[in-house]
């Protein structure tokens, strides 16, 4: 149905779709962008990052509480997960990589399941950001609003860290040829390390915040994965603009296909997907050569 | 866990290869193997899945992914009736008036597999029950397409199928089959019950939204419910969201409904589907601005939503547990589910017993497990007693007629107790309700 209201309303939407997806793939992507690894856990640790805040909220009663635990929760398992499996993946082959990780992905939900039950788990937003805003094109849950603004954030916070701090240039650099920034001197081992914890914080970040609008379940990484893939493929594999205009165009698309035909919108995407893929298979972002 | 057994001897893998020895003595005298009284020749699981003390059951069902809550109450419903009829309960003899112990003096075992609502997980689960159980019914089912896939295996494989909640009309209608029977209300009945209630609450000339999951249940609910609706009060459709089962994210959908100029948003997303659906439409402020209506009730939906928001609404529904000041038997029945798992029973669970307790009915008039002889009994049309008065199968297209409870939302200041969420508004006989047998294309298939 198509009138310049539903037009105007699709397009935010599209915004607000995409900002979250653009959160969890720049996580995805910078930890393939550095260590090589496709994390097939990365939707995994999104549902995880969920509960952890899940449990700390309903303990504490604090939001933003559930929010720092979920974030912190899965940044350590991120650097467990690194040191005790991960690290001795590096060398392995990609499709030994893919298993581990997709071993590791059954692992954890199964985990989640065996302690909170298959039952959805809702998470209540904060009271003040509970209710609608009229935005005059249209009325938009409140928090949903606040999570355009909260991602908008954290990938402020994600950019700050990889373009202007040390640590950052060393990830970028190690994206571009982690060979030569080893013999270098730097210490990539440690630099892997903190990357994969990095990405493992912004999918429990992302998790957490997510689940006020969709409810948690064990399952509901497995769905973002897929989308999250698709948006790192559009965006360009290992860019972290990249994640975020993949992010942004993925949730457009999404949304205004379902302006013209809701059947079609996750159809659309993968056509969109396999268009790039076609005409310019490094991403719109991406780099010839990037692996 | 896909798939977790219950009860496992190795005396049936004795009679198993004990089977094969006689078979492999017998087939080069040219005999046929194990053929009955009446000289019928084996057929699907039979006579190899009747020969021991125990005859067994396959259960696949939800107990994962966007159908599991409503999967476990309807495998409380199985397991009750199973321990009903093994025990000769009086509840099942009231229903099953032949049943003494058990089902011709057999003892019922279930073997359990998780479909995750998926056709797929749910045929190779059956398959491998047949296979390897041998057994004599199957059931499972909380998406239609689970069910019409299994009618599919059922008419093939020759092995009764019994839906556990199926709503498509093609479950009985283009896809229905002669091993498959329902016993559940669906699309058309709902729509034609709930339809005269709608237009009399909110009149004619109404602009509808709906919201339908992308395949054939809320293909056929859609298409019933939105054409009563402007065949009989000239409603309009101002918008259908279609989206895909397990979506998580209505927002795009709410965003078109919500620019529709609908009045009305009919919501026939299932499941968890519903549950996020209808918190995500309220946090659009799509309700309470539009009416929301349920053209097909979903179990634990009020209880998961919360009462404010389905406060006043109306829905189409197989059975609510406050029916038990109407019939003694839903009283006995409630009781019962209660004591044992602590909760009143939802539709899932009385469609699950209910289907068990019209199998063990049929079997015990059929004096025999042969399957065509089952179908026929099934057919015969005996009228039965159930939780909602008297109910026969249809023998055209293996329905059960049985009459469309309405229920209405209640405020949350008016619930006497916390699952007290619904009013039973009317109980409307099924028979008109239904469509003539063949209208939806019903070709039953071959006997053997």
């Amino acid at each position: 149905m198509i009138t310049w209201a539903n037009f105007g309303s699709q397009l935010f939407n599209g915004l607000a779709l995409g900002a979250l997806l653009a959160l969890i793939a720049s996580g995805l992507t910078i930890i393939y962008g550095t260590l090589g690894v496709l994390n097939l856990a990365h939707g995994a640790m999104f549902m995880m990052g969920g509960y952890a805040g899940y449990f700390t909220w309903q303990a504490s009663g604090s939001f933003a509480a559930g929010v720092v635990v979920g974030t912190l929760a899965l940044g350590v398992l991120g650097i467990v997960m690194e040191r005790v499996i991960i690290r001795y993946f590096y060398a392995r082959p990609h499709e030994d990589q893919l298993l581990v990780t997709f071993g590791l992905a059954i692992v954890f939900v199964e985990a989640v399941r065996w302690y909170f039950s298959s039952d959805s788990k809702t998470v209540q937003a904060p009271a003040i950001l509970q209710g609608i805003t009229n935005l005059g094109f249209m009325f938009y849950p409140t928090y949903r609003l606040a999570v355009v603004g909260i991602c908008a954030i954290a990938l402020l916070a994600l950019f700050l860290i990889l373009y202007r701090t040390r640590l950052g240039m060393i990830v970028r650099a190690g994206i571009e040829d982690s060979v030569m920034v080893d013999s270098l001197g730097i210490n990539v081992d440690r630099v892997f390390m903190v990357v994969f914890g990095i990405g493992a914080m912004a999918a429990g970040f992302a998790g957490f915040i997510n689940a006020p609008i969709v409810s948690l379940t064990p399952e509901v990484g497995e769905q973002i994965l897929v989308q999250t893939f698709v948006v790192v493929v559009i965006g360009g594999v290992g860019s972290f603009p990249g994640a975020v205009l993949g992010g942004l165009v993925a949730g457009e698309i999404i949304s205004l296909t379902s302006m013209v035909n809701p059947g079609y919108a996750y159809v659309m995407l993968f056509a969109a997907m396999t268009l790039v893929l076609m005409l310019r298979p490094r991403g719109l972002l991406g780099k010839v050569g990037r692996e | 866990m896909p798939h977790c057994k219950l009860h496992r001897f190795s005396r049936r893998d004795f009679i198993r290869t004990g089977l094969g020895l006689a078979g492999s003595l017998a087939l080069p005298g040219g005999l046929t193997l194990a053929a009955d009284d009446n000289g019928h020749p084996p057929i699907g699981t039979w006579p190899v899945g009747v020969q021991g003390k125990e005859v067994y059951i396959g259960i696949a069902v939800p107990r994962t992914g966007t159908y599991a809550e409503q999967g476990e109450d309807e495998l409380k419903g199985w397991q009750l009736a199973v321990e009903h009829i093994n025990g000769g309960n009086d509840l099942i003899r009231q229903i099953s008036p032949k049943t003494k112990k058990g089902v011709l003096g057999k003892e019922l075992k279930i073997v359990v597999a998780d479909s995750a609502a998926k056709p797929n997980d749910a045929v190779q689960a059956e398959q491998r029950f047949i296979t390897e159980d041998h057994v004599i019914l199957m059931t499972g089912s909380t998406s239609s397409a689970v069910a019409v896939a299994m009618n599919k295996l059922a008419q093939r494989e020759k092995v009764l199928y019994v839906t556990g909640i199926s709503g498509s009309n093609d479950t009985t209608g283009k896809d229905c089959v002669r091993y498959g029977f329902r016993q559940n209300f669906y699309g058309e009945t709902a729509a034609n019950a709930i339809g005269p209630v709608l237009l009399k609450a909110y009149g004619k000339g109404r602009k509808m939204a709906f919201m339908t999951p992308d395949y054939t249940y809320g293909h056929t609910v859609t298409k019933s419910t939105s054409e009563y609706l402007s065949k009989n009060g000239g409603w309009t459709m101002a918008t259908n969201q279609v989206s895909p089962l397990g979506a998580t994210d209505y927002s795009s959908y709410l965003t078109n409904i919500a620019n529709s100029g609908a009045e009305v948003l009919l919501n026939v997303n299932w499941g968890r589907d519903a549950v996020l659906s209808t918190q995500q439409a309220k946090q659009f402020g799509v309700i309470p601005k539009m009416k929301l209506v349920i053209p097909y009730q979903i179990p634990f939906l009020a209880k998961n939503v919360g009462a404010e928001l389905t406060e006043g609404v109306f829905a189409a529904t197989d059975f609510w547990w406050t029916l038990e000041d109407k019939f003694p038997l839903a009283k006995t029945f409630v009781d019962a589910f209660r004591k044992k798992y602590g909760y009143n029973p939802e539709w899932g669970a009385e469609n699950a017993y209910m289907s068990f307790a019209l199998w063990a009915d049929a079997v015990e008039n059929a004096g025999t497990f042969y399957p065509p002889d089952v179908i026929k009994s099934f057919e015969a049309g005996r009228k039965l007693q159930s939780f909602v008065g008297e109910v026969y199968f249809r023998k055209e297209d293996h329905q059960l007629v049985r009459p469309v409870v309405i229920v209405r939302g209640k405020a949350p200041k008016q619930m006497r107790n916390k699952e007290d969420f619904w009013d039973v508004t009317e109980i409307v006989p099924g028979a008109p309700l239904m469509q003539k047998p063949d209208a939806f294309g019903c070709k039953l298939g071959d006997y053997t």
